[in-house]
């Protein structure tokens, strides 16, 4: 997986206050991510799904996007995309932890099946790759009303043989939508790496059987990310059609807190990556820039901190679900 | 009022609800200039052009997926599937999909579109253009399932379906498509999802029916009225989810014997809830066990005309299975 | 449509068994619809087009060991791998000498164990799946077997089509995916069911040769298709053929192409007409004479003639046999 090195040049496509929001974004989504495991290993987040290792290319994505305006409709790994998009610290928890005020779901889905709809995140399943379809259904309503909101569907490289992969990528080229497909490329799908997966070096290689760009970029670096993202939502935008975007990414921690994943690869494989970690390289890149420096650093991390022990306890304090709205919301009106 | 048949009543409510709301598209295979393999959407694209009438690629789960982001981004999409014999490959968006997208958001979102399907048998269609597929569908809340049998009650439970704010699987039987035809009123009327219809008043036996087999329950009727003074009452579920129970509770405790008809294959059918539902409410009312007429467990129809006869429910079956009944 | 014109004059005696196949695959069919029209074959669809692509496909298979799941359209692929017409029309009858499904099945859903013909169903697809997992046996059996999938274009977009595709590539099995493109899906034009010009552009996105040949050209089309068989036979995994046909007849008996495509376009598909070009082509190279083409005439219609007879004497299924074969 070929790793471009971060140039210290300052970018001209992003301004300087909104590099240092990414950063901060990403930041945070590692600290709930880290959270997160914490309260499982404690026996109080029965399940996790991390976004560690992809905060970069998700965080990105959303920046290029116009926030509130656009959809997304993210998968389990997406943690980092909803905080950007503006999914608060405590209603991450609050799902987290299945409280009855998750606004993702009332406590009703496993952790990390986001939705919500003030911010234009479509609700999510556990069965992958149905919303690379919900993604182009979106993008077929925004259409038809002649708006030029774009939707982005994000979903993993194993998910990518899925046949709705194919249904979605063929009918967002034939009708032109405005949809872009994020596809977050960690090598693996659970325990099985990306050769048994498919046949392809790229999942992008496939764009070109559809009829649509392909475009692979550097996961871990956000700069690149947003540019190639920035492209494909003005392209979608002018009514041109669909991207395959492919971000190369790698997840640093197991498929979720019941997977281990010492079982399918080395640590040496692991710690490789690591030395990509998008926390630590973007920072010493903005550190180049002359964007960050100690106390900035120190303000960020002190001020992330904060905000995750406030979710935390927050979460924590919240009511359970009633058990008697376990029948409500089948149907409308209900 | 007009008389026409089930066919013309599904295409002019569909024009009809276009007409009034903006929000309606309609896709699927060959809709466009074919106007569909049956020709139900015929006209609808000349009049509504390709934007709210268009040909899909030969996809149904991209079909009903796609539908779902629509609906949820403010169209009220009514996609079609050919033949409900090709409703499979989008069960995942249907079931795992667009039936929990409203429970699994605890309200925030909602899927209103209208799933159309053909179905149904008799039409030496065979293994794979013949099946009635609403078993699956009447298992799974957050679905609504609806199954006209007149073309008066195609023109109000299809508007009703379109106003839902829940997803709807509309089966349409194509053996009625042509020889079914009956009174539609010009002007616009909704008839609830979730009210059964007594469609023929009777004092010794209630045939309980939806679709078709509604149709020939009443042909079945009849012939009992006339040739064996068997009054027989037929009861229309319309939709089987939701589902009338107080009207299967009334008809079961005005004769005492009850008949349950529909074409799907019998075990696990629909016809079993039905069954249940007698038997958990209202025991002490039969005079006689429930019985059930479907079709045999198979796993689909045959086409050699003699397998397929030996197959399908006809009215004379329903006669003498009623017959028998009423003779218990 | 790239023509792929080939260098060497290619076997005299091959293009002859050729030539017999398309006129046998054509007369046959052409025999089908008459028996439709007469009211005794309910439900005919068609090859007519497709026949140089059947024919110079199949002959590149080896049918004592290879395997092939074709599709509907594909009577000039069972043909060749030996299924007889009187086997053929029994099937059109629904007769209860039908091989493929006892008369089960609607025509055209071949199936033939003895002759390496996989049972295929209605909906569209899902025998890319069926090909590649007895690829996947044969591979683990350490077996020389080739198998093939034949679908057409409109059937590329189903999701089966990119599982079948990526899975035989990812574990490089031995089978030919072969899509008989004749630009129709129904009545929905290949620009409206994907946005590429070729299917054969897809290959590349699983890693796997995708070739694109003129299909009316049945030479053409064997070399492409021997190349493939012998790569996978190699071990080298699968490929992907596209061949462009036309579709001479509407999609089936109960379709109308008249509401779709235009009497130019029909009358210029015509002058393509697979048949007479071939022949045209063997006359061209001196290998073919009328008096030739006389015999060979009075021969495909004495067994057209015959398979007729022997169809109409079998018998109709025993609706006894309704209930027979759910379970082994
Ligand atoms: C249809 C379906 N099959 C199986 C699963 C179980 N499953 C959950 S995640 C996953 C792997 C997904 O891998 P990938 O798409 O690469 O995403 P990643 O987790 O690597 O980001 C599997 C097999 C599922 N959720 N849905
Ligand atoms: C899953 C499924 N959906 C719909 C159909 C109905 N149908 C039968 S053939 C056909 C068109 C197939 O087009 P193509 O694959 O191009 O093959 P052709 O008939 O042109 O040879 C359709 C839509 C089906 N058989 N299966
Ligand atoms: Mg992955
Ligand atoms: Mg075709």
């Amino acid at each position: 997986m070929a790793r471009a090195a971060v140039k210290t040049k300052m970018p001209k496509t992003i301004a300087p206050d909104v590099l240092e929001d990414m950063f901060y974004h990403i930041v945070l989504a590692r600290a709930l991510d880290d959270r997160m495991w914490i309260l499982n290993r404690q026996g109080r987040a029965p399940v996790v799904y991390s976004s560690n290792g992809h905060e970069a290319a998700q965080v990105a994505s959303a920046f290029a996007l116009d926030r509130g305006r656009d959809w997304v409709v993210p998968y389990y790994r997406d943690l980092a995309l909803v905080v950007a998009m503006g999914m608060t610290p405590r209603e991450i928890f609050l799902h987290l932890l299945a409280r009855r005020d998750d606004p993702n779901s009332g406590g009703r889905q496993m952790p990390a099946h986001w939705g919500l709809k003030r911010l234009n995140i479509l609700t999510s399943g556990s069965v992958v790759t149905t919303q690379m379809l919900h993604a182009a259904g979106l993008a077929l309503a925004a259409k038809r009303r002649e708006e030029d909101t774009v939707a982005v569907a994000y979903f993993g490289e194993g998910s990518t043989s899925q046949g709705e992969f194919h249904e979605a990528m063929n009918i967002a080229a034939v009708w032109k939508l405005p949809v872009i497909y994020f596809n977050e490329n960690n090598g693996y799908a659970i325990s099985v790496p990306q050769r048994k997966q498919m046949a392809v070096a790229d999942v992008a290689a496939r764009a070109e059987g559809y009829g649509m760009p392909g475009v692979v970029v550097d996961g871990n670096d956000p700069v690149k990310v947003y540019e190639v993202m920035a492209a494909a939502v003005a392209r979608a935008r002018r009514g041109e059609g669909p991207t395959l975007v492919e971000a190369k990414t790698y997840r640093f921690v197991p498929h979720s807190s019941d997977d281990d994943d010492t079982a399918y690869r080395s640590r040496e494989e692991v710690a490789e990556h690591k030395k990509s970690d998008p926390v630590i390289t973007f920072e010493t890149t903005l550190r180049e820039l002359g964007l960050l420096d100690d106390a900035k650093v120190a303000d960020i991390r002190a001020r992330v901190k904060a905000q995750v022990d406030d979710a935390t306890r927050f979460a924590e304090k919240a009511p359970d679900p009633d058990p008697e709205t376990l029948l409500k919301h089948v149907y409308y009106g209900d | 009022m007009a008389v026409m048949t089930y066919l013309e009543s599904v295409r002019e409510t569909l024009r009809q609800e276009m007409r009034r709301d903006p929000r309606i598209i309609i896709y699927g295979e060959d809709v466009g200039v074919r106007g569909g393999v049956f020709r139900v959407t015929e006209g609808l694209q000349a009049e509504f052009g390709e934007e709210r009438v268009m040909d899909s690629p030969l996809a149904e789960a991209a079909i009903v997926g796609t539908a779902i982001g629509a609906a949820i981004n403010g169209l009220r999409p009514i996609p079609e599937i050919q033949f409900a014999d090709f409703i499979f490959p989008a069960f995942n968006q249907i079931v795992e999909e667009a039936a929990r997208i409203r429970y699994r958001s605890n309200g925030d979102f909602g899927v209103p579109m209208v799933v159309r399907a053909p179905y149904g048998g008799g039409i030496h269609g065979a293994l794979y253009h013949s099946q009635s597929v609403e078993a699956f569908f009447a298992h799974v809340p957050g679905l609504k399932v609806v199954m006209p049998a007149t073309p008066y009650d195609v023109k109000g439970l299809l508007a009703s379906s379109i106003e839902d704010e829940d997803p709807v699987i509309f089966l349409e039987h194509k053996g009625a498509y042509r020889s079914i035809r009956g009174e539609v009123p010009d002007e616009r009327y909704l008839i609830p999802l979730g009210s059964a219809d007594v469609k023929r008043q009777g004092t010794d036996i209630s045939i309980i029916s939806w679709g078709m087999t509604v149709n020939f329950s009443l042909t079945a009727a009849q012939k009992l009225e006339q040739e064996d003074g068997v009054s027989a009452e037929v009861l229309d579920l319309r939709t089987v989810r939701p589902l009338d129970v107080d009207a299967i509770l009334a008809t079961t405790k005005k004769t005492g014997k009850v008949l349950i008809v529909y074409e799907d294959n019998l075990t696990g059918g629909f016809g079993g809830e039905v069954s249940a539902i007698i038997a958990e409410h209202a025991l002490f009312d039969l005079d006689a066990p429930i019985r059930r007429l479907a079709g045999p467990d198979v796993p689909a129809m045959p086409y050699a005309p003699t397998l397929e006869h030996a197959f399908m429910v006809t009215p004379d079956k329903i006669h003498d299975a009623a017959l028998n009944l009423a003779r218990f | 449509m790239p023509r792929t014109r080939v260098k060497n004059a290619p076997d005299p005696e091959l293009m002859h068994r050729m030539y017999y196949y398309m006129v046998l695959a054509r007369m046959l069919d052409e025999r089908t619809w008459i028996l439709n029209r007469q009211g005794r074959a309910p439900f005919v669809i068609s090859g007519q087009g497709h026949e140089a692509a059947q024919v110079g496909a199949a002959l590149a298979f080896d049918p004592e060991v290879d395997i092939v799941c074709p599709y509907y359209r594909d009577l000039g692929v069972v043909l060749v791998f030996g299924m007889t017409p009187g086997e053929v029309v029994s099937g059109h009858l629904g007769r209860s000498t039908d091989p493929s499904s006892g008369g089960r099945q609607m025509p055209s859903h071949w199936g033939h164990r003895a002759r390496h013909i996989i049972t295929g169903s209605s909906p569209v697809a899902t025998q890319i799946l069926h090909a590649t997992g007895t690829a996947l046996a044969s591979k683990a059996r350490g077996e020389k077997a080739v198998s093939a999938a034949f679908f057409g274009e409109g059937s590329t977009n189903q999701g089966d089509f990119h599982e079948g595709l990526n899975f035989a590539s990812v574990h490089k099995l031995p089978v030919i995916f072969i899509c008989e493109n004749n630009g129709y899906a129904i009545s929905v034009p290949q620009r409206k069911q994907m946005a590429i010009a070729n299917v054969a552009a897809r290959a590349q996105g699983y890693g796997m040769p995708g070739v694109t040949v003129d299909g009316l050209d049945p030479v053409a089309v064997y070399e492409a298709t021997k190349a493939a068989v012998d790569r996978a036979r190699a071990g080298d995994g699968p490929s992907l053929l596209e061949f462009k046909v036309v579709r001479l007849t509407a999609h089936s008996s109960d379709d109308d192409d008249k509401s779709y495509r235009s009497p130019e376009e029909l009358a210029a598909m015509r002058r393509e007409d697979p048949v007479p070009r071939f022949k045209s082509r063997m006359e061209e190279l001196g290998i073919w004479d009328d008096a030739k083409e006389q015999d060979l005439r009075k021969r495909v219609r004495e067994e057209v003639d015959q398979a007729t007879r022997v169809a109409e004497a079998a018998s109709l299924p025993d609706p006894d046999t309704l209930l027979l074969h759910v379970y082994g």
